[in-house]
């Protein structure tokens, strides 16, 4: 019989919503009770919204486990190891039977999380099991050349996950054909968009094929120097990553004459990050890694000819360099195979907000955006109304329901006025608010602007003002004439992406919401009800029960009523801060 | 606009000398190094808490790099302090997710209960307050992390009352 392993899923949101409490449980168990089992760690399995999750893999399959406490942890060894009894009520996923989360995952391919979930991060052994180093072991054993690499990125048709699109075969084709003593790889782990974390999730949970997508750029190019520009917030990936470099070097993956490849010298370092949402932008990440303000600089000249230290460089995104070694071993084809005409292969999406099951997906590129949320993602969150997805995050915008069956490929998603971005995906309901998630966005971008184009400096802030205004009952007639007109002039004079695209949360939001910023301005209402200014409460006389709640905890004193009486709550006094509604137990506060 | 980060001088009530002998073996690793101002900066801010006035001229003697790049560069990023930070530091996530499910409920009731407004420390010195922009769990919003210590899916009630416990455990 062979030994059973049962697995737990530490990533970050696994430990935050108490996985390692239930990993120690268990192996407390084990002691105790000297029990037979393999206990194993590894990183996000994908599955957020069932966190914490133990997988047990026996002679009969494996059965993964959603929602484990640590009461259920004993449950589960109790009966699946000791007594051979799968919990089946407990299981979210499993290939032997039918589980109502199974839907998550039927449609996913995965490729960049082809680990995740699956191996122990901190094991360089169990990457190697999955044909981790195989890759470049490939290259280095058939001879491929340099141009040959290049070339098989380019018939892959893989293109920038960082949200850029740009064909990551002539990325590394300029940074090629540019010949200097020193050259330089950077891995873009800088993920700031607020609503994104799929590059988090691959650095804490396969950090060598990030490496070793790295190493292979870096023979393709010639480069002599790696650097992996990680965002100091993630501390866990940052250990990681430095676990794993450690062990590709002790393999002789990094160093002199790699994989007996005369010549091909080649190390790198992490540099953490220190807070700039700028530093996604390639020239402003070279200027952070060289010590200095994280200032964009003026392109040309780019990166491939004159990058880090003045010297040819190339920077791609995290899931980019995961889904390399991927190409390499299985064939530029067999990617190509994926996808749309102009879109290959699949992407990473992180799904977060009003929606069912939030999570880690990887679908092939032209699912559309309906099937995401709804097949993949359970659909909205109490059955509430779908109203829009933000994706690309401060530099996308919020598609409306009417065009959720557009495919997801760079140009469809593009038409729409948002971009394909990183890969967040925020699923927004009737009860959100769209001008106060424009202005969200703004308030984000307006603080991260550095300061450099005027536009963008002054513009934002201007934007900004604008919406805080509307949101508070103040809008003017002309002010939504007044915002695109700052949107296309901040569009046009700014010199980086983050201007470039800073006005785009806005634009989208007038264009398909524009019912709702005139309801703002005009008739003085929220319509999503979020914004407290523009609100009135009341009591509904038929539910109220005199309980005194609201009176007690109003800031301001106005609402009036007796004990057991019918309350009434004095406009002209109300601060619409929404106590009362939130303290009511009798839902008798009306909202209007 | 990153200019609002400059903070005006804050009058210092309590002045705790600060052992700067502790930044030597920082500045025997990085000296001389290209591209050593930021790591410099974050070991200083490792040590303290924060990165003091003195701190600064250390530095600069140390390594010969220039005050004004020193002090652009920490007014620049956001993970830098010229301030003395609380003994726990409440970052509340206000990231699109934690954003749409309500992440400003717990930043008001944390304001309420603590007495302070986002970026201040308590009296006691004990919690500064901090809005950050995305802490990476977005499926688990809204999103306290205090410490290494995450937490998910809150209301504010719950998230004063882990504050609340965590002064109790301080007290005794």
């Amino acid at each position: 019989m062979t030994q059973a392993k049962v697995i737990v899923g530490l990533g970050s949101c696994g430990v935050a919503a108490g996985a390692k409490k239930v990993y120690d449980k268990i192996a407390a168990l084990q002691v105790a009770e000297k029990l037979d089992f393999e206990l194993k760690k590894t990183s996000c399995i994908g599955m957020c919204y069932r966190e914490p999750l133990v997988e047990i893999i026996d002679e009969s399959g494996s059965y993964l486990y959603g929602d484990i406490d640590e009461n259920k942890a004993v449950e589960l060894i109790n009966q699946h190891i000791s007594q051979h009894n799968p919990i089946k009520d407990y299981v979210v996923h499993t290939d032997l039977f039918e589980t109502v989360d199974n839907s998550y995952t039927d449609d996913q391919v995965k490729i960049a999380l082809r680990n995740c979930g699956y191996i122990d991060p901190e094991s360089i052994d169990e990457y190697e099991e999955r044909n981790g180093y195989r890759a470049i072991k490939k290259i280095a054993g058939s001879a491929m050349s340099r141009l040959d690499v290049i070339q098989s990125m380019l018939e892959s048709g893989l293109r920038g996950r960082g949200g850029g699109g740009f064909p990551t075969g002539l990325k590394w084709k300029f940074a090629n054909n540019n010949k200097a003593d020193e050259k330089y790889i950077i891995c873009n782990a800088d993920e700031g968009d607020p609503g994104a974390f799929m590059d988090r999730s691959v650095l804490e949970g396969d950090p060598h094929s990030v490496v070793e997508g790295m190493i292979i750029g870096a023979y393709a190019i010639e480069a002599t120097g790696g650097v992996i520009y990680c965002r100091a917030e993630y501390p866990l990936a940052i250990k990681r990553l430095e676990i794993a470099i450690k062990q590709a070097r002790e393999r002789g993956y990094l160093g002199k004459n790699i994989l007996g490849i005369q010549g091909f010298n080649f190390d790198m370092y992490i540099k953490e990050g220190a807070g700039a949402f700028v530093c996604g932008e390639e020239t402003a990440l070279i200027a952070s890694v060289e010590g200095q303000r994280g200032m964009p600089r003026k392109r040309p000249p780019f990166p491939a000819a004159s990058g880090l230290w003045k010297k040819p460089t190339n920077i791609n995104n995290v899931e980019t360099y995961a889904n390399i070694p991927w190409i390499i071993i299985n064939g530029a084809k067999e990617y190509a195979k994926y996808g749309t005409e102009k879109s290959k292969g699949t992407k990473v999406f992180a799904l977060a907000g009003k929606i069912k099951r939030s999570g880690l997906v990887e679908v092939p590129m032209g699912m559309s955006i309906r099937d995401v949320i709804f097949k993949l993602g359970g659909g909205i969150q109490n059955d509430k109304r779908f109203k829009a997805v933000q994706m690309g995050g401060p530099s996308g915008g919020c598609i409306p329901e009417h065009l959720a069956d557009i495919p997801i490929d760079y140009d469809s998603v593009n038409s729409t006025g948002a971009i394909m971005g990183s890969g967040g995906m925020v699923v927004m309901d009737e009860t959100t608010c769209m001008i106060d998630v424009a202005k969200f966005f703004l308030d984000f971008t307006q603080k991260e602007s550095c300061g450099k184009c005027t536009f963008c400096r002054v513009g934002t802030k201007r934007m900004l003002e604008i919406l805080t205004r509307i949101t508070e009952g103040e809008g003017q007639e002309g002010d939504i004439e007044m915002l695109e007109d700052l949107s296309y002039q901040i569009k046009e004079s700014s010199l980086c992406g983050l201007g470039q695209t800073a006005p785009n949360p806005v634009l989208t939001t007038l264009k398909y919401f524009r019912d709702e910023y005139e309801a703002h301005i005009i008739d003085k209402k929220c319509p999503a009800k979020v914004c407290k200014p523009l609100l009135t409460y009341t009591v509904d006389p038929e539910k109220c029960t005199g309980c005194t709640v609201c009176a007690k905890n109003c800031p301001s004193n106005c609402i009036d009523g007796a004990r057991k009486e019918v309350h009434f709550i004095n406009q002209e006094a109300c601060i619409q801060c929404g106590a009362c509604y939130s303290k009511c137990k009798f839902d008798a506060i009306l909202v209007n | 606009m990153r200019i609002a980060r400059i903070r005006k001088e804050t009058t210092v009530t309590e002045q705790v000398p600060i052992d700067l002998s502790l930044m030597d073996p920082l500045i025997e690793k990085y000296k001389g190094k290209k591209g050593n101002m930021i790591p410099l900066l974050q070991g200083t801010q490792e040590l303290y808490g924060y990165i003091p006035r003195e701190a600064f001229h250390k530095l600069a003697d140390g390594t010969g790099l220039k005050l004004s790049d020193m002090y652009g560069v920490a007014t620049f990023y956001a993970q830098f302090r010229l301030n003395p930070v609380g003994k726990h530091i409440i970052k509340i996530c206000h990231g699109t997710a934690c954003h749409v499910q309500n992440a400003n409920e717990l930043s008001e009731a944390l304001e309420e209960a603590l007495k302070i407004k986002d970026g201040e420390t308590t009296e006691d010195g004990l919690f500064t307050l901090e809005s950050v922009a995305c802490l990476g769990c977005c499926s688990l919003a809204p999103v306290m992390m205090i410490g290494d210590n995450t937490s998910g899916k809150l209301t504010g009630p719950q998230a004063v009352k882990i504050v609340k416990n965590i002064r109790i455990a301080e007290n005794n």
